[in-house]
């Protein structure tokens, strides 16, 4: 092995893929089998990079030769950079070597389109097909579907990979056809739509015959940029909620637009990540998934855009007062889920701890409920609670007050004198 | 004033659940549950001198694990903490444990609250170790990998790392408790070695390992720098991930060092 070219092409083809969000390696079930190498099933961050972003795969493209030219993208065919491809052995290599060292969790294997779809997801599939079959790896795999392959490679995938995913990039139709002019909109949802089916059939087929093989255990996922098109938070979210209703997705990633090209459809390079808008979004999907809100709840007409200075569930909850407050100690849990500063964790030991005694600000503080937000929306057993009748504007500046966001010097209105 | 029993074991987990033993038959409230080299009685307490007996201790085990799956946890990830005091602390919460069915759960209690926190604590670190762990290829052909965890965490991870690397043969070398796993394709046995610094990240090679294992952490190295992005940087939530301790014997950390 030519350890100085597969470095080289490791820097290139590494970097290319960083701007795909994902990297989670949970939500499979693959176990080692026949003393072989690797399980799937835990899901570990291996490493963080400076970015502060998990490592849990071996993220990387097979080649960052493109046919596209797609505005958004540093692999688009007029982008004057260093092109490379990895064999089809040395990435198997690699993430051989990289897994027994336990430096990763699987791979992660995404690709610039050389020649055609159905060339490229061929080889991406041979990749995936010799782990598994010659080196009986049980590793996690992640492929990425490329798009206008046709539905028999996406069968093939399946049977290989643990997550297979379609990168939807932008959320609004038009944003794409701007964007992205060689892609249809139908390129991307047909993959989408042949995996889903295909995961229902052989979940049905597995509970006839149970040595029915695994297909795409952990499920398929998307990504869309954010802040390149000018979309509002409500465009965002709710072609997220279209995703995870019609396609059953597992996870849907949001990525802040990191500027790669002077293009002037786009902000221009230097413009700042929009960070926190993400991280809103992220909060958002939270509420969705795990927290009973329905999108209409949080984002309308009426308030299209997420409340940069409080989270989502804050913001909802200053518009609501009329629900609060909520008594802790009886409340269900759907309703104790809705309250600021009460997380899923506190949520279930509050369900638990009371039991066996009704619980007061000392109890609640210990289980570890941010009391500087909650306090205005609750009661529980203690003869001080937040009596005053305050409106929303003036609960939210108290909060403001004693709290401290991790992203608050980048909102706020405050100038900076000595920096 | 109160008089309490001091209770001094071998430090073994077996050894502490004779004690617990010993405690429930004297119908002890509280018991100063101590390890021999540590340990420092009061001044008006009276000292018993507990031999670890494995019948016993299987009792007490069982006896817990009837009432409560979680509470089993609880207590072995807490000991294995090795903190100050807390075998009192989990004697007082076996004693909770066993006088009421549901009463793991509940958090309002400062000293279950305590126990499961603690515990938490030991997972945290569990978790990180199975994230952590970078072996080396020896020359041998063993995967070698050293490890100085804050907390006694070894017991925890052997069979995560059995049942994920079982066509190659390891070595998980804990540097600060001088003890280590190896696991030789058919078992897991706990060897002590002769290690007095181990093998770190260093730039410095060593003849043990094979030439191939410094270019895969070259590589490895690499790719860490390659996949970061810069207009994104972070070095406080990636300081929060991985904890600084850990970095000497992270091959991608090497010229942080």
């Amino acid at each position: 092995m030519d350890f100085n070219r597969i470095k080289e092409k490791l820097n290139i083809l590494a970097d290319a893929a960083k701007y795909d969000v994902s990297c989670s390696s949970s939500g499979s079930n693959r176990k080692n089998t026949n003393k072989g190498l690797g399980n799937a099933s835990n899901g570990i961050c291996h490493s963080y990079s400076e970015d502060g972003r998990c490592i849990s795969l071996l993220k990387i493209l097979l080649t960052n030769h493109c046919i596209y030219d797609c505005a958004y993208c540093v692999t688009r065919k007029s982008n004057d950079i260093k092109r490379a491809a990895f064999k089809i052995q040395e990435v198997v290599d690699l993430t051989i070597n990289f897994y027994r060292r336990n430096y990763i969790e699987g791979l992660f294997l995404s690709s610039g389109i050389f020649k055609d779809p159905d060339y490229t997801m061929e080889r991406l599939i041979a990749v995936a097909k010799k782990l598994r079959l010659e080196e009986n790896f049980n590793g996690y795999i992640h492929l990425k579907s490329i798009p206008g392959a046709s539905d028999e490679l996406m069968y093939e995938a399946g049977l290989y990979a643990d997550r297979l995913s379609v990168n939807i990039e932008i959320p609004t139709v038009s944003g794409l056809k701007l964007l992205a002019p060689d892609k249809k909109h139908e390129d991307f949802a047909k993959p989408m739509l042949k995996v889903k089916n295909e995961i229902i059939r052989f979940k049905e087929e597995r509970k006839l015959l149970k040595s029915t093989p695994k297909y795409a255990p952990a499920g398929q996922s998307t990504q869309m940029i954010v802040g390149a098109t000018g979309e509002s938070d409500k465009d965002v979210m709710y072609s997220a909620t279209h995703f995870y209703k019609n396609f059953h997705m597992k996870r849907v990633y949001y990525s802040g637009y990191v500027p790669v090209s002077n293009d002037s459809r786009l902000p221009s390079i230097g413009t700042q990540v929009p960070m926190l808008r993400e991280n809103r979004l992220y909060q958002t999907d939270w509420l969705l998934r795990f927290y009973g809100f329905s999108v209409q709840e949080l984002l309308n007409a009426e308030y299209p855009n997420l409340d940069m200075d409080v989270d989502p569930k804050l913001s909802w909850a200053l518009r609501n007062l009329q629900h609060f407050p909520v008594d802790v100690n009886k409340a269900e849990m759907s309703v104790l889920a809705r309250i600021p500063g009460v997380g899923m964790t506190s949520v279930h030991k509050i369900m638990k701890a009371r039991k066996f005694r009704k619980l007061d600000w000392d109890h609640l503080k210990k289980m570890g409920v941010a009391l500087n937000r909650a306090k205005y929306f609750i009661l529980c057993d203690s003869r001080h609670w937040e009596r005053r009748d305050l409106d929303p504007q003036r609960i939210k500046g108290l909060i403001l007050s004693t709290s401290y966001g991790k992203y608050r010097p980048q909102y706020s209105n405050q100038l900076s004198l000595f920096n | 004033m109160t008089t309490t029993k001091t209770f001094i074991y071998d430090g073994s987990f077996n050894g502490f659940l004779t004690a617990v033993f010993a405690g429930f038959e004297q119908k002890l409230p509280f018991a100063d549950i101590q390890k021999e080299r540590l340990a420092q009685n009061g001044l008006f307490s009276e000292t018993e001198t507990i031999f670890t007996n494995i019948e016993l201790a299987k009792r007490v085990w069982n006896g817990i694990k009837n009432r409560s799956n979680i509470a089993i946890k609880n207590i072995y990830f807490s000991f294995l903490s090795g903190e100050r005091n807390m075998e009192p602390l989990l004697y007082q919460y076996i004693r909770k444990i066993m006088g009421s069915k549901y009463v793991a759960s509940d958090f309002s209690d400062a000293c279950i609250l305590k126990i499961s926190q603690t515990a938490q604590k030991v997972h945290r670190e569990k978790h990180r170790m199975e994230a952590f762990v970078r072996f080396q290829l020896t020359k041998d052909g063993i995967y070698f990998a050293n490890i100085e965890p804050d907390f006694d965490v070894l017991p925890l991870i052997s069979k995560h790392f059995k049942e994920r690397y079982a066509d190659q043969p390891w070595i998980i070398y804990d540097l600060k408790r001088n003890y280590g796993l190896y696991y030789d394709l058919h078992g897991v046995e706990i060897i002590t070695m002769d290690l007095s610094n181990g093998f770190g990240n260093s730039i410095q090679k060593s003849a043990a390992m094979t030439n191939e294992e410094y270019d895969y952490q070259d590589l490895w190295n690499n790719y860490f720098k390659s996949t970061n992005i810069k207009s994104r940087i972070n070095k406080k939530l990636h300081t929060q991930h991985i904890p600084k301790r850990y970095w000497k014997y992270l091959s991608e950390k090497k010229e942080a060092v």
